[in-house]
């Protein structure tokens, strides 16, 4: 057949597909007050706690935009398949020629988009109102692109594979976000991880979420001394790259694995 | 070759059996209906054709592939309209369809597919504020957007107005003209009956009956009903000869409210299930 010629792209399909996901997540109000704007607000009220001097305020904003990209990622994408798999959409669009890398690109685009969005609009809250500054090199901004990016990758695939456990939106809510709660004091973002339970912490450190935001650490630290502060007493950016590396492929396997199209189907 | 090919399909859910051993032909450009009590296998049969469900046995054809393992060209060439959805609710109809439309090789004009449909005057609205009828509309869009050469249209006017309904006749009708194949599957046996070329009723998982509409399970060939006003009331005779029953009649003069009736697919259905 000819067809196959003229159907078209995969990569073109998936673009298309991300710029409807992105005006389908635009347009939906919860997606804007807690994927969106919940990390800005939390540092703006939790700061005004934490941050009594700037140095503090370095590190805390580090962590929050550490936990921010984990709920764009992790709880907001899960949610999302959730949602495609619920209201029917996954399995309309397995009716159609759609090649099922296009839904996964669009997934990428919607995730990228949402996490960028919410993580300038917390910077932005951390600049105006804690005088946060942003990283200084072009080397930190290195660190901070590749942390940021096999976080969100890593933590979307953990969040998608969790979603074929969920089998409703309101099951999926608790699924997701029991996990991301409790990781959140585990992995240094509320509470310092040098001064929890050694099983705690060494627990916190299993996960993604302790990594993504260590390495933002680095990034926004005034300084390296400030390594002392980690559990480790470095930065262990090698040890960062390994553990989202090993999560981002653990990730795709149980994608690969666990994916439903639909929640009747057998 | 026929479009679908079905032989001794089997499929249960936890012990209960959906589809017991189905056999199934329909012809290229034929239109087929479908009917059959709720909870008789009509979607699971329907839908291990779109290669949406597995199955436990029986061989199945679907424009020559096996939906089990056919391809994305496979299903370029179908059109699929589900029993029900509620998605891309956030999305525009028009922006819905022109989306979908941009899945395939050589797709239907969004607008004049919107157009057919009757949801012109809601191309700007949201899927999600939709009324239930012409959210079913928008399904049908977007399952023929794509320009398939079969339709599987899975209860598609369900709460259509008489209006719709009958402009959805009309646009079966012209798919069908245009050679697509189109298996669908209805409660309303006037539906059936005004478009399908042949039915098939389906009951407990196993078809019962197959035929055109107008003969289905002998129905040509049933007794008549006579009927009439007479002064003792409304008198009835059931003959293979109504003609001859009228003729004899008339010599007494005119009669009042005279109909001769034959049984409506509705009661050939009805009669098949019971
Ligand atoms: N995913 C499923 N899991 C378990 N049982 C199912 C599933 N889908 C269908 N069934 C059962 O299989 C039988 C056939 O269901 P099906 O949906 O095919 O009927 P139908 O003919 O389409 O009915 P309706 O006219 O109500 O749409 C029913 O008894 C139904 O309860
Ligand atoms: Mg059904």
């Amino acid at each position: 057949m000819t067809a196959v010629a003229t159907l078209p792209g995969t990569f073109s399909l998936g673009l298309s597909r991300g710029a409807t996901e992105l005006r389908e997540f635009f347009r939906q109000k919860e997606n804007l007050i807690f994927t969106v704007s919940l990390p800005a607000i939390l540092m703006l009220l939790l700061g005004t706690v934490y941050v009594k001097e700037p140095a503090a305020g370095q590190m805390f904003a580090a962590s929050m935009i550490g936990a921010g990209i984990i709920s764009t990622s992790f709880v907001g994408l899960g949610m999302s398949v959730v949602a495609d798999r619920e209201d029917g959409t996954l399995k309309r669009l397995r009716g159609t020629p759609m090649p099922f890398t296009s839904y996964f690109i669009g997934k990428i685009v919607l995730v990228f988009v949402s996490s960028l969005v919410e993580a300038v609009l917390l910077m932005a809250v951390a600049m105006l109102r804690f005088d946060v500054e942003l990283p200084s090199t072009a080397q930190k901004w290195f660190t901070f692109g590749w942390v940021f990016v096999l976080g969100v990758i890593s933590c979307s695939l953990i969040g998608v594979a969790l979603s074929s456990i969920a089998k409703s939106t309101r099951n999926a809510a608790g699924v997701l976000n029991l996990p991301y709660i409790v990781l959140q004091f585990l992995s240094g973002v509320f509470i310092s991880q040098a001064v929890l339970p050694e099983s705690l912490r060494v627990t916190g450190s299993l996960f993604p979420l302790k990594w993504v935001c260590q390495g933002f650490r680095s990034v926004f630290a005034l300084d390296d001394g400030y390594a002392v502060m980690e559990a480790a007493g470095s930065w262990e950016l090698g040890k960062i790259a390994l553990v989202l590396g090993a999560w981002t492929i653990a990730g795709l396997l149980l994608v690969t694995r666990t994916f439903r199209w639909s929640n009747t189907t057998s | 070759m026929n479009a679908i090919r079905v032989r001794g399909l089997k499929k249960a859910y936890k012990g209960h059996q959906a589809v017991a051993g189905v056999d199934l032909d329909v012809a290229r450009g034929e239109v087929f209906a479908v009917l059959g009590p709720n909870g008789a296998g009509k979607t699971t049969t329907v839908e291990i054709l779109e290669g949406h469900r597995g199955r436990d046995a029986g061989e199945v054809s679907v424009l020559g592939d096996d939906p089990a393992r056919a391809g994305r060209v496979w299903r370029s060439r179908l059109g699929i309209v589900l029993q029900s959805a509620s998605d891309a609710a956030n999305l525009t109809v028009h922006e819905a369809v022109r989306h979908y439309a941009k899945y395939y090789a050589d797709p239907r004009d969004p607008d004049e597919v919107i157009e057919l449909v009757g949801l012109a005057e809601k191309a700007k609205s949201r899927a999600g504020t939709l009324s239930g009828g012409q959210r079913r509309r928008l399904d049908v869009a977007l399952g023929i957007i794509g320009r398939p050469e079969l339709v599987f249209l899975d209860e598609p006017t369900t709460g259509f107005d008489p209006e719709a309904r009958r402009h959805f006749w009309g646009l079966i009708k012209s798919l069908a003209a245009e050679g697509t194949t189109i298996l669908l599957t209805t409660h309303y046996l006037d539906e059936a009956e005004a478009l399908a070329d042949r039915v098939a009723v389906l009951a407990g998982g196993r078809i019962v009956a197959e035929g055109t509409p107008q003969t289905l399970n002998g129905r040509a060939h049933a007794d008549a009903t006579v009927r009439w006003l007479s002064d003792r009331g409304y008198q009835e005779v059931r003959t293979s000869e109504p003609t001859k029953v009228i003729a004899e009649l008339s010599r007494h003069g005119e009669l009042a409210e005279l109909t001769v009736t034959r049984p409506s697919l509705e009661d050939v259905y009805l009669e098949l299930i019971a």
